[in-house]
């Protein structure tokens, strides 16, 4: 009965996500094969992963796990339902203080046992005027410690303004979500060179002449 | 059957017959020369026709309320993409989601009541007059004027203008009762058959460039050709309207040139916007408007000339 009522609740969801945005995929730097990938992204809303999970085939969607933080989704039931049922999130305590285990080593079993995932290096959604902000280290950790795995830039355009952070009733805009070429950490490769090059590389991605506001 | 649904079947039939011979000449002429992008293009618009055949050919079969939902989701749909290029800032997200929410189903719910008093004035008085409040209550000033009138323009022309289409099955024409949804086949027939013929005399002959700065495509001999024969077109339709050959081709004639002139204003808006398409309805051929540009300009003329000269309402 859940299994039924998740991916019912998935297919109204996707519905829903097309319904408003019209959201288009542009496969510019890699295309929707079933490789084993990190897709990292630039983070304005709490739909981000959604859009993404909803332009990718379904064969990908079903393997294609979103790192979101538990004090947001596990908030209520519903939250919960849909985190975890519906989109199989791997959920990561982002409180330092309170939490019990690792953040890294859950993203990194998720990893072992052949999903991929959708993360976002900001950590924190962007609020600022700054298309994008500095990375987290996390994305560093994920590509020393798993080589082997692509990490592939994904630039969401336009939902911030879709639906601003406190707005209940999103405005329909079209927006795309463009995939850019998969990287990874070259051998001696520094923390932050790797980290501003992955930044650079999705910032590289974001459509010029947008923003008429 | 009744004198509506033989002619409609006629029409829907003619229609086939159409596009399954410019399916036939663009699959010919892609397997001739290649997928060239002109023909690409070409193959793009057909198979976006026959979506639109079938849709409103849907439409027409659920009668009056297929037609209201069906023009109501395309005002959705070009809404969609013309706010997307519009001036906005976070103090316009309740003017808009209300012009989404509210306004636009209200429109279409006026027309589907029939009440003529208000869907004429609805948008451009109290959408008019209300969405500026929504939007100066939030205290952002900046660019306002530019706000508010793209906001409104917006609604005018793909929710306003669009409604029209679907306010033609309102009129009432002595001696055409019951036979209204076939003046929407014939607005929407010449007029799409218009953009077709001009673009075609202007690839075969186009020489002189009516407005360079506004759209590279439109030519003096494709403007002229295609109007000719679009209203040749429409004179030859008569028969499923309540006008005479003569006052078809009238008739025909002036959606042509409006249609044609809403082209060009909406070629003038993309440009300034810096985009070639409105949309990505079918990828990298464009969006709802760059299909329904001509009939939105059309649509409030085409209905007014009717109601004026002909209807009882």
């Amino acid at each position: 009965m859940r299994p039924l009522l998740a991916s019912l609740t998935g297919g109204a969801i996707l519905l829903f996500a097309r319904f408003i945005t019209a959201v288009r995929a542009i496969w510019e730097g890699v295309g929707p094969e079933p490789v084993q990938r990190v897709y990292f992204a630039n983070h304005t809303s709490n739909g981000d992963f959604i859009l993404v999970w909803t332009v990718l085939p379904p064969a990908l969607r079903r393997t294609t796990r979103p790192v979101a933080g538990s004090d947001y989704w596990l908030a209520s039931g519903l939250k919960s339902f849909i985190g975890r049922d519906v989109f199989n999130a791997v959920l990561i305590d982002r409180r330092k203080e309170a939490r019990s285990e690792d953040p890294m080593e859950t993203i990194l079993a998720a990893i072992d046992e052949g999903a991929s995932l959708i993360i976002f290096p900001e950590g924190t959604r962007n609020m600022t005027e700054d298309p994008l902000l500095p990375f987290k280290s996390g994305i560093y950790n994920i590509a020393e410690k798993r080589p082997g795995v692509d990490l592939v830039p994904v630039w969401i355009e336009n939902l911030n303004s879709v639906m601003p952070k406190g707005k209940v009733i999103p405005i329909p805009l079209l927006c795309t979500v463009t995939f850019g070429a998969a990287m990874r950490r070259e051998a001696g490769e520094t923390r932050e060179t790797f980290l501003a090059r992955a930044r650079a590389a999705l910032l590289a991605l974001k459509p010029v002449g947008e923003d008429p506001a | 059957m009744t004198g509506a649904d033989t002619h409609l079947v006629w029409l829907l039939l003619g229609v086939l017959g159409l596009l399954t011979v410019a399916t036939a000449i663009g699959e010919g002429l892609k397997r001739r020369n290649g997928p060239t992008p002109t023909i690409e293009n070409l193959n793009a618009r057909i198979y976006a026709w026959w979506a639109m055949a079938a849709l409103l050919g849907i439409a027409f079969l659920a009668g009056r309320a297929g037609v209201v939902l069906l023009f109501a989701l395309c005002s959705f749909a070009a809404l969609r993409e013309f706010i997307t290029l519009t001036t906005r800032r976070a103090a316009d997200h309740w003017a808009i989601a209300t012009a989404f929410f509210a306004i636009l189903p209200a429109q279409y719910w006026l027309i589907w009541t029939d009440w003529y008093g208000l869907y004429s004035i609805f948008i451009p008085v109290y959408a008019f007059l209300l969405l500026p409040v929504l939007a100066v209550l939030q205290g952002d000033t900046r660019n306002i004027l530019v706000r508010m009138s793209e906001t409104q323009w917006a609604l005018m022309i793909c929710v306003y203008c669009a409604s029209h289409v679907p306010a033609l099955l309102t009129l009432q024409i002595p001696g055409y009762e019951g036979r209204n949804i076939l003046l929407i086949a014939f607005l929407v027939i010449v007029v799409q058959l218009s953009d077709v013929l001009q673009y075609t005399w202007g690839k075969l002959l186009g020489r002189h460039k009516v407005a360079p700065a506004l759209s590279p495509s439109k030519t003096w001999e494709g403007l002229i050709g295609g109007a000719a024969s679009a209203t040749l077109v429409g004179a030859a339709l008569w028969w499923i309207t309540p006008f005479s050959p003569l006052q078809a081709a009238a008739m025909s004639a002036a959606m042509t040139l409006a249609g044609f002139l809403g082209g060009l204003v909406m070629s003038a808006i993309k440009r300034d916007r810096g985009v070639k398409d409105w949309g990505h309805l079918i990828a990298g051929h464009g969006g709802f408007l760059d299909r329904l540009d001509s009939v939105l300009f059309s649509a409030p003329i085409f209905f007014h000339l009717t109601r004026y000269f002909w209807s009882t309402v």
